[in-house]
Order: C-alpha cells, then sequence, then structure tokens
C-alpha cells in the first residue's frame, strides 16, 4: 500500500498547523477592520463591564458561539440541527413568560434550559430511534417551533424586568461581560462532555462509520441522543442570552437564520458536514470570524446591501483554505519546490 | 287561560323580534374581511381596530384569517361572494395572482377596499379603493421634526430595516429627501437592523464605538420603533442618555415606543396606524348612501407623536396591541 | 457447444473481459436456448455478473463475440439490450417503491394521450399484463405496499414485457421465503413455456435443481463446463464450483480433538432468526476452532450476525459460561465477552478516519461505557502493545486506519477485539483479500489464539485453510446448517459432500 501512504506524509506537516487558515482568517479580519476603523481595539470600562468594538465580537458572537458548541458534535455525528433558531424563539418565549411570574431567577433558568433539553430530545428521539434524516427531523421543530413560541407569546413581544434573567447580559465578571463567561462555561462544559468522557470519540466514530461502532459495542442511539439533547441545551441557554440581552422575548425574529450562522461557523471551524473529525475550539473560531467580519462591517460604513457579498466571500476564502483539494495542490508545490532546491 | 295569555304573549314577542331582526339586517352593512393573518404585532393591531371601527359604524364584519396563505384568502373572497356582502376589505399577502377572483366580485357587483398593501398593476381597474399609508411621507415628517429639534444642525446615524424591502427603500427616501435640504445634517451611518430589537441594538452598539464613545452622534433614526427600542439599550448601556445625549427618532407607533417617550427615552415617532378600516369604511358608506365613487386612493393619515402626549397614548394603545 | 443448436437463443464466444490488474472473465463460452431456465453459478468472483453485464450492455467486453439469434450484437448500454429484447432484473428491486405499480410498469413508456399521462389505459394494460402472472393486485397502490416476491414479479413482467427474448434474473430469491420462492417460480415456468430464454443466478442449490433445466459453471473467469441439469450429481457441482476433485483419502493434519473437557464457552441452543437463517445448535469450547463452511449466500455470515446480536435471534438460547444470556444486540454481546471480526472489513469493520489507537481501543471503551475514558496514556501503550504484537504495518499508531493494507486493518481490527481480552471471537473471512504475506500471519495468529485457549469461531470460504485449523465444521447449505463434521471426517472431501447432499434428507429439520 504504497501509494497510499505518500499523500499521508506530505500531508505531516499540515498536521501541525492545524487551524492555521481560520487562527489567520480571524487576524487578516482583525487588521482590516482596525485599518477601516482605528478605534477598533480602543477597550475602555464602562459601568464596570469592558466596552469597545473588539469586544463587542466576543460578547455579539456568543449566541452563535454557543450555538455553534451545540452543534459541533451533531455535526461530528453526521447530523444536522436546523431548529435551533426555533429553539431560541421558545427559549426566549418560556424565559419571557416565566420572568413576569415571582419564580426565582434559579428556577426560570432552570425551567429554560429543560425546554431546551426537551426539544434537543424530541430531535434526538426522531433521529436515533425512528431513523429521520436529520435535516427533515430536525426541520419539524425549525418550522413548529416558532409557531409554539408565538403562541406563548400571543405574538406580541413580550417584554419584562426581571433582575436574575437581567444579569445574563447586564452583569460583569472582573469587568469581562457575563455573557463570555457563560460561552467559556459552555465551553467547558462541552469539553468535559465530550473529551473528559469517552463520548467525543463515539461520536466521531458513530458519524465516520455507525453500522461499524454499533458492531463494536457502542450505543449509537443514546450517542446520537445525547448530541441533540447537548445542542437543545445550548441553544436554551442561547435564547436566554438573547432575550436577556433586549429585556423581551420576539418569537417572530429572535434566533431567526441563526441556524445557518451555526452551521456556518462548524463547517469554517473544520468539521466536515458528513461527519467524522470535530474540534470545539475551531468551532468557537468559526464562531468569532463571522461576528468579527459583522462587527467590521457595521463600523466600516459599507452599504448594507454589499455585506450579504462581503460575507460570502470571506467565507468562500476561508472554506477554500481549508479544502483538501487546495492542501493537496499545496503539499506537491512543496515537494516540488524542496526537489528543486 | 293564564297560561294561553302567556303564550300569546311569547309567540307575539319571538314575532316581533323575528321581524326587526329582519329589518335591521337589512339595512346594516356586511363587509367581508379577508385578513393575512397575525405575524406582527401591528397586524393584530388593524384587526382589532378594524372591529372597533366597523361596530362604530354598525357595520358588521365578516372575519377571515388567512395566516399568510394566498390560497386562503382566495377562498375567504369566494365565500364572501357568495353570501352577498356589501363590500369586501382584502388585505393581500402577495401582490400577484389575483385576478381571477377579483374578477368574480366585479362580476357579482362587489366593491373591494384593498387595505394597506397593493397589488400589481394589471389588476387595478379589478378593486374600488386602496387605503395606504405613505411611507415616503413618513421618512420625510421624521426628518423634518429632527431638523427643527436640532436647528438643522446633526450628525445622523440611520437604522434601516430589512435591505431592499420597498418599506426601507421609502422610508430612507423621504428622510434623505429632507436631509438634503439642510447643509449640516449629516446622515454619518447607515446600517440594516432588519427592523428587530436585537439587530438595531447591535448595530447602534457598532455605531457608538465607531463614533467615539457616541459623542459624535447628535440623533438616531430607526425605521422602526422596535430596532429604536434596541438602539435605546444600546445607548444606555454605552453610559449615554437617550433622548437626551442622542436624540431618537422612529417610526411607526407602536405602544413601548410611547413607554419609552413617557420615560424620556425617545423623542418621536411618526404613527402608521393601524386603522386602515376607518377610511374605508366612510368611503363604503358614503358610496352606498349617495353613490360617490371613492377615490381610487385614500392615504391614511400620517402624524408626529411627541412626548408630550405619549402617556395617554400608550394606555390608550396598549390594548390594541 | 454447437453454435448451430437449432434452439440457439443468445451464444456467447470466447468473451474475455478485464478490469485494471484483474482478468475478470477469460474466454468463456455460453449458449442459452429458448424455452429454457439455464442457471448460471460460481463462487465469489467467479465472474458470473460481468457476463450479465457484458451481456446486458453495462460493460464492453474487450474480446469474444455474443450472437442474438446469430446476429452479432454489441449492446453500449442497457437501453440498447432492451431494445434488443434482453432484459435484468436484480435482486435488489430497481423500481421506484413511491410510485404506483401501473407507473412502474410503464416507466419511460407511459401512455400519452393529449399531452399527458393517459392513467387510465395504463393502469387497464398494466392489470391485464400482471394477469398474465395470476396476479390481481391493486396496479394504483404504490410499489413498496407490496412484498418484495409480488415487487420482483412486477420486475419481471416489466423487463419481459419490455423485451420477450432473453430474461436475465439475478438472484431475485435472495430475500425470499419459501411460499414466495414458489411464486416466481412459477412465473419463471409459465415463462419458458412461451419459449423465453432465462438465466437464473442464485446461490442456492435446492433451486437450481428444483427449476433449471441446465447449468453452466464458471471459476476465477473461466468456463469450468456446460450440464444438463438433470445429468449433474450434486456433488459434481459442487466440486466444479469449488474447483477440487472429491478426495475423501485426504488425510486431516490436524489430530487432536475432543480432548475439550469441562464446560463450553458458548453453547447455542436451536438459535435461529426466521428468513435469516435456521435454527442451529452447537457449541465452542475454550482452545477450539468451530469452523463455518458453506457457499456464498449460504447463511454463514447471518450466522454471525445472529450470534452477536446484529441481527438478533427470533428463538433459541443462548449458554454463555453456563450461564443462560439473552444477546439481543452487539453491546449484549461485548459484555459476555464475545468478539466479532465482519467479513465487509470496510463497512462493517473499520472506522476509517480514525487513528489505529483509536480503532483499537474502540471496542474496550464501549465495553468499560463512556464515563469510565481510558487514558490518553493507557491508549497509546494498548496501541503500541498490539502493533508490536501483531506487527501492524506502518506502526504508527496515529494514522488512520483507511491508510492501512486489508491485512493490517485485519490485524488492527483483531487487536480491537484482543484488547477486550475475548472469550469467544468470530472471525467471518478473516483471510479474504489480504495479500500472501499476511495470510500466513492471521493464520498464525488464529492457531496462536487458539492454543491461549479462546474459543474461536471461524469461517471461510477456503476450505483447506478450515480443515488446516479447525477441530470441528458446521457446514452450510441453503440458511440451515446441515452437518457438523468432527474428527477425520473434517476435510474439504467431507465437507464438500456435505455441501452437495440433497436437500430433501434434511428437510424435516427445517423450522423456518
Amino acid at each position: 500500500m504504497k501509494q497510499s501512504s505518500d499523500p499521508m506524509s506530505s500531508k505531516k506537516p499540515f498536521r501541525v498547523f492545524r487551524g492555521l487558515p481560520q487562527l489567520s482568517m480571524l487576524v487578516l479580519i482583525l487588521i482590516i477592520n482596525v485599518i477601516n476603523s482605528p478605534s477598533f481595539f480602543n477597550v475602555t470600562i464602562q459601568d464596570g463591564r469592558l466596552f469597545g468594538s473588539i469586544i463587542d465580537v466576543f460578547y455579539r458572537g456568543v449566541p452563535v458561539a454557543i450555538l455553534a458548541l451545540g452543534m459541533t458534535p451533531v455535526i461530528a455525528t453526521g447530523g444536522i440541527d436546523l431548529s435551533v433558531g426555533a429553539v431560541i424563539a421558545i427559549a426566549g418565549a418560556v424565559t419571557a413568560s416565566l420572568a413576569q411570574t415571582d419564580l426565582a431567577g434559579w428556577q426560570i433558568i432552570s425551567l429554560v434550559l429543560m425546554t431546551g433539553l426537551a426539544c434537543g430530545l424530541w430531535n434526538g428521539l426522531l433521529v436515533a430511534w425512528l431513523g429521520i434524516q436529520p435535516f427533515v427531523a430536525t426541520l419539524i421543530l425549525m418550522v413548529s417551533g416558532r409557531g409554539m413560541a408565538q403562541m406563548i407569546t400571543e405574538g406580541k413581544i413580550l417584554t419584562f424586568t426581571n433582575p436574575a434573567v437581567d444579569f445574563i447580559s447586564r452583569s460583569a465578571f472582573l469587568t469581562v461581560p457575563t455573557a463570555i463567561i457563560i460561552m467559556l462555561a459552555v465551553l467547558l462544559m462541552g469539553w468535559v462532555l465530550l473529551r473528559g468522557t469517552a463520548l467525543g470519540m463515539f461520536v466521531e466514530a458513530t458519524g465516520i462509520n455507525r453500522v461499524a461502532s454499533t458492531n463494536v459495542g457502542v450505543k449509537t442511539g443514546a450517542v446520537l441522543t445525547t448530541v441533540y439533547m447537548w445542542c437543545g441545551f445550548c441553544a436554551a441557554i442561547a435564547g436566554l442570552i438573547i432575550t436577556s440581552d433586549i429585556r423581551g422575548a420576539d418569537a417572530n425574529n429572535a434566533g431567526l437564520w441563526l441556524e445557518m450562522d451555526a452551521i456556518l461557523a462548524v463547517v469554517i471551524g473544520g468539521t466536515s458536514l458528513l461527519g467524522g473529525r470535530f474540534s470545539l475550539g475551531f468551532s468557537l473560531l468559526g464562531a468569532l470570524i463571522i461576528q468579527a467580519m459583522n462587527t467590521g462591517i457595521l463600523v466600516s460604513g459599507f452599504k448594507p446591501e454589499l455585506n450579504y457579498i462581503v460575507k460570502a466571500l470571506v467565507v468562500l476564502a476561508v472554506l477554500c483554505a481549508q479544502s483538501p483539494a487546495l492542501r493537496i495542490f499545496m503539499a506537491k508545490l512543496g515537494q516540488k519546490r524542496r526537489a528543486a532546491s | 287561560m293564564k297560561l294561553l295569555k302567556m303564550c300569546l304573549v311569547v309567540v307575539s314577542l319571538v314575532v316581533l323580534m323575528a321581524v326587526s331582526n329582519v329589518a335591521f339586517s337589512a339595512d346594516k352593512l356586511v363587509v367581508g374581511f379577508s385578513q393575512i393573518g397575525a405575524e406582527s404585532g401591528w397586524r393584530s393591531a388593524e384587526t382589532k381596530v378594524t372591529y372597533q371601527e366597523a361596530d362604530k359604524r354598525g357595520v358588521e364584519l365578516k372575519f377571515s384569517d388567512a395566516q399568510q396563505k394566498q390560497e386562503n384568502q382566495i377562498k375567504a373572497i369566494r365565500a364572501f361572494v357568495a353570501q352577498e356582502v356589501d363590500a369586501i376589505f382584502l388585505a393581500p399577502v402577495v401582490e400577484t395572482g389575483w385576478t381571477t377572483v377579483l374578477k368574480e366580485a366585479k362580476e357579482a357587483g362587489i366593491p373591494v377596499f384593498l387595505l394597506d398593501r397593493l397589488i400589481e398593476d394589471k389588476d387595478v381597474d379589478l378593486y374600488t379603493s386602496a387605503i395606504v399609508s405613505d411611507q415616503v411621507l413618513e421618512g420625510r415628517l421624521a426628518a423634518e421634526w429632527l431638523a427643527e429639534a436640532t436647528g438643522g444642525k446633526a450628525n445622523i446615524v440611520e437604522l434601516q430595516g430589512t435591505v431592499g424591502a420597498s418599506v426601507t427603500n421609502n422610508r430612507k427616501k423621504g428622510f434623505e429627501e429632507v436631509v438634503a435640504q439642510h447643509p449640516d445634517m449629516k446622515i454619518i451611518h447607515s446600517q440594516s437592523g432588519d427592523f428587530t430589537r436585537s439587530k438595531g441594538k447591535e448595530v447602534m452598539e457598532s455605531f457608538i464605538k465607531a463614533e467615539n464613545g457616541g459623542k459624535n452622534i447628535t440623533a438616531m433614526y430607526a425605521h422602526n420603533d422596535d430596532m429604536a427600542i434596541g438602539a435605546i439599550q444600546a445607548i444606555k448601556e454605552a453610559g449615554l442618555i437617550p433622548g437626551k445625549d442622542i436624540l431618537v427618532v422612529s417610526i411607526d407607533g407602536v405602544p413601548d415606543i410611547f413607554k419609552a417617550m413617557a420615560d424620556g427615552e425617545a423623542n418621536a415617532t411618526v404613527e402608521l396606524t393601524p386603522n386602515m378600516a376607518g377610511p374605508a369604511l366612510d368611503a363604503l358608506i358614503k358610496f352606498k348612501a349617495d353613490g360617490v365613487a371613492p377615490p381610487k386612493v385614500i392615504q391614511t393619515e400620517t402624524k408626529v407623536y411627541l412626548p408630550d402626549t405619549a402617556q395617554a397614548e400608550y394606555d390608550r394603545r396598549k390594548e390594541l396591541y | 457447444m454447437a453454435l448451430y443448436d437449432a434452439n440457439a437463443l443468445l451464444v456467447v464466444r470466447g468473451l474475455s473481459k478485464e478490469f485494471p490488474g484483474v482478468k475478470a472473465l477469460t474466454d468463456v463460452d455460453f449458449t442459452l436456448r429458448s424455452g429454457e431456465v439455464h442457471a448460471l453459478l460460481g463462487e465469489n468472483g467467479a465472474g458470473k455478473s460481468t457476463l450479465i453485464k457484458c451481456i446486458s450492455g453495462v460493460y464492453k467486453r474487450d474480446g469474444g463475440a455474443v450472437f442474438l439469434d446469430g446476429q452479432l450484437i454489441s449492446p453500449a448500454s442497457v437501453e440498447e439490450a432492451q431494445r434488443l429484447r434482453i432484459g435484468v432484473v436484480y435482486q435488489e428491486v430497481n423500481l421506484l417503491p413511491n410510485r404506483s405499480v401501473a407507473e412502474n410498469l410503464f416507466l419511460g413508456r407511459q401512455p400519452i394521450r393529449f399531452g399527458l399521462v393517459d392513467v387510465k389505459t395504463m393502469r387497464h394494460k398494466a392489470r391485464e399484463i400482471l394477469r398474465r402472472y395470476n396476479l390481481e393486485i391493486d396496479v394504483s397502490e404504490n410499489l413498496d405496499r407490496f412484498s418484495v416476491a409480488v415487487q420482483q414479479i412486477i420486475a419481471i413482467a416489466r423487463a419481459v414485457d419490455l423485451s420477450a427474448k432473453v430474461l436475465i434474473l439475478d438472484e431475485p430469491t435472495a430475500s425470499l421465503d419459501r411460499h414466495e420462492v414458489a411464486m416466481v417460480f412459477d412465473v419463471m415456468r409459465v415463462l419458458r413455456d412461451k419459449g423465453i430464454g432465462i438465466i437464473f443466478i442464485t446461490h442456492f442449490l435446492d433451486q437450481v435443481y428444483e427449476v433449471t433445466d441446465r447449468i453452466t459453471v464458471l471459476r476465477n473467469g473461466y468456463l469450468v463446463g456446460e450440464r444438463k441439469t438433470a445429468e449433474l450429481p450434486r456433488i459434481e457441482l459442487v466440486s466444479m464450483m469449488l474447483g477440487r476433485e472429491l478426495d475423501d483419502k485426504a488425510q486431516r493434519v490436524k489430530t487432536q480433538l475432543d480432548q475439550f473437557g469441562g464446560e463450553p464457552v458458548v453453547r447455542f441452543q436451536s438459535l435461529g432468526k426466521r428468513g435469516v437463517v435456521s435454527p442451529f445448535s452447537f457449541e465452542v469450547r475454550g482452545g477450539e476452532i468451530l469452523g463455518v463452511a458453506g457457499l456464498l449466500g449460504a447463511g454463514r455470515t447471518e450466522t454471525a450476525k445472529t450470534i452477536f446480536g446484529i441481527t438478533p435471534a427470533d428463538f433459541g438460547e443462548v449458554v454463555a459460561s453456563g450461564r443462560k444470556v439473552s444477546v439481543k444486540s452487539p453491546v449484549d454481546a461485548v459484555k459476555l465477552d464475545f468478539g466479532y471480526c465482519p467479513e465487509d472489513r470496510k463497512v462493517e469493520g473499520i472506522i476509517g478516519d480514525l487513528s489505529i489507537r483509536e480503532n483499537i481501543i474502540l471496542a474496550l471503551q464501549a465495553k468499560k461505557g463512556w464515563l469510565k475514558p481510558i487514558t490518553k496514556g493507557e491508549q497509546e501503550k494498548l496501541a503500541d502493545y498490539y502493533i508490536d504484537k501483531l506487527k501492524i504495518r506502518p506502526a504508527d499508531r496515529e494514522k488512520p486506519i483507511q491508510l492501512l493494507s486489508g491485512g493490517n486493518q485485519q490485524k488492527a481490527l483483531l487487536a480491537r477485539w484482543l484488547a477486550t481480552n475475548p472469550r469467544f471471537l468470530i472471525l467471518d473471512e478473516p483471510t479474504r483479500g489480504i495479500d500472501v504475506g499476511a495470510h500466513a500471519e492471521i493464520i498464525k495468529l488464529i492457531e496462536e489464539l487458539c492454543g491461549e485457549g479462546l474459543a474461536l469461531l471461524v469461517i471461510s470460504s477456503e476450505l483447506e485453510e478450515i480443515v488446516s485449523y479447525a477441530t470441528r465444521v458446521s457446514v452450510m447449505r441453503d440458511r440451515k446448517h446441515i452437518r457438523e463434521l468432527t474428527g477425520s471426517e473434517v476435510t474439504v472431501g467431507h465437507i464438500m459432500k456435505a455441501i452437495a447432499s440433497d436437500a430433501k434428507e434434511g428437510e424435516h429439520e427445517t423450522v423456518v
């Protein structure tokens, strides 16, 4: 099997730089941003919280980043969860309606998180036990979920004032906005859940070859259900943050199209939609790239009509940079150069 | 004997009621209203106001909710034609595909009033009258108020609606027309906030950061109130006082913006009235009574609301939305 | 073989076909007469499907000639073959499950009226066609509402309606039960009597003797011979297929047997699954290798999958270490210290993108559960230990397993189970598709494992190989374990005889 070992050895130098395309793209975007708007990296402290465009990249990136953390293992199993935007709307509606009662903050938050877990369980059962294709299975909740949220809010934007919910977006820990802390906590939880246990490997094995994984005794059905629940859980957290941010639940618009940004973040992070290897950290990086772009465009003063085009071009560049075809091409180029010298 | 008498009274009462009912319903106008759905607070308010306005004028309203589907609206119109209503109010969900069904209504001699939205030009003969708001005027009024409030000197940031939507284009156009007349008024940033609170907040945050912590911004103009409400939060979180450090003007007139005005956090809103049915009903009644043909286009009243009446307006509206 | 046979319908002469690196067919002759059912038989890699595909226009032949009614033909596509009146029906019905029966029958040639499909005429014609096959069904129903047998018949009806001369049936009965097989056979007989020539591919010897008139056997791409079914004894057919003369005198090398006292590691009592494998009973002791032999499609892999809970048994019981247990899934099997290396390594065995290390520890990790992760250090130690012990090459534990050769993948899969410290290991075709060097290594490994006291069940098509290491051999035919050979009976000859033995002898055993 000589020919199979060849591409491997040529890939080797790239192993060291896994994540290089993502990291360099983020740096590049930030550089462009600072050229466009010299104050981009200015950070001051406002009401005890860090304040500045660069902080916005993190702060505004939180919902998509958390969704991407939830979506990553789902995509690693070869699945997809289209319903996260709708789950955000449901979580928001639940948050807003509970925030008007006298329930304690921890009670509200745990009920909202349980709602997210229940949504994930529903998706997981459809995918794992009924064998419905993930795209279709989660489409059901994507379509109906927003309707449910609208039923809860009765079509209005439910506003509220609740100190516990406000805390999520208003407060800071050592000047770092709480939402960013929450994002890091979710990253840590995800890491412990997936990499601190053997679940991560089971997820990858299931995504690469479900039949073979079942044959060695991996409970692939339980693995799938777990990752969809994790994804629902993350979506509920994102919903809490978005709702807390505007102190209102907008069932029509909360989380609309965010599933696409989350999927994009995961893909930019290098996880294949066909399933397999995943990295939570790179997905987070992918979410930051998207938000650095969004914030940069807002600050830049481009016409809004151009935003989508700019965004598409950047995404194209990132995906090209990590495409296998380009890697092989680069590797060959490198070999030639080495041969020449 | 007593029993017989009682029976007689009851029977005559029933007959009397039946007769009076027939007589009553004979001269009472019946209007069929095919509404798009309840996709926004404004839409629900429009429905409620239509009921109220019909009640006020003693008109019977037959209501049909299409749940954003054209086929439901077509079905509803056919049903109204079959019931021989006196007029049909239609808030069309899309612009095209109405020719056949509106012809049926026309052949049945039933006038059709379009509420809030228009349909494609080739069907212009198939409806009697369209009641619309003037979105360009809305933008213009917002700018005129701002010009007056700032003495024609302002650095403005603009939160646009969804890119490409006709409302966005019209409200932008009207606003820019007036700004162009004042050399010292400048739109220094303009981005889309997608008509939502959260995007409005995010976009405003970035404007504030791009403009020296917001110190260079005189005023914020938003294409709808929801974005303005999000932006107000962003202004507050940046340590500035909305309504004072940065003036806030927006369009629509939803209850929450009146509340913000009452709290001093917003300065003006241009109302897009949910009362599309009132003018339509007036035109219909006139038409039925005197045979005066209604004008093809009826512009609804466009009015600027200021903080002085905000609390009262809020109390009046919060039930509607 | 007469090219001028009066009844000759389809005549193939000197056909050759080569794929990169493989000669699939070499100088093959084949003659199909009208009004006969002609079995095309051979083991894996014999060239049956290549021959079919050359005839039906899927492949272009490299050499030789094909005549239809005396005319030289070279169909370049399936459609062209259809126009020449050669139709093929495959094992997996190649129709549209969610369209109506009538639509399927007339797919691509629907009667048109006023520019639209004339549904009424189409249904009427469909009913007429199916009546010829004694099939009275609602043709407006979707195809998938009917059993596989009915779908097969509809596929046959479609093929016949398209081209009524040569009909090729590629394993149409593989997934049918006995009653359904009878239905399909009735249809075949009707067509034969009409003068159609039918080529019938199957793995069921009983079916060959039940329905065919003539047999052509291929082996390794060569023609072995053509015989009349009635004149060919079973044993001779098996011998033709396997390419060995029957030699009862061949002495068994392995002589140690019946020295395994004590409890068997695992015992199966009338274990079976309806429609998959008839109930079987046997036991495997520690230090013993039970071989499973049989022709392709005899139910060997099905036996393994039933034992391992992949297709859990409907009836019967399993006794492991003296305890009655139930195996409803691989999870159960792994808990009982069973292991299973599947035949199709790529699809059912390896996790391609994962490293050798992860592939090796996966079964052990699954056994321990997800909450008790094996540390990276332990993983590396385990992987290195087995890479060293089994000589897995390249000896890079972080290399994705899919980049390994077949033999090294097989070793890694063995390592995966050895790491779980198993008591009973099932190896399905452990040496298939493996180069010569690794082949010998794996055989040696199997014997070593046996020597270490492991109970092994090994499925193999290589009869010599099985005979060389198995203590006992269970012979399968037509989804049944028909004989268990022990002691001096474990010879290639006995296995062949058992495969060829007449079904009627053992008919009463059948429960399915």
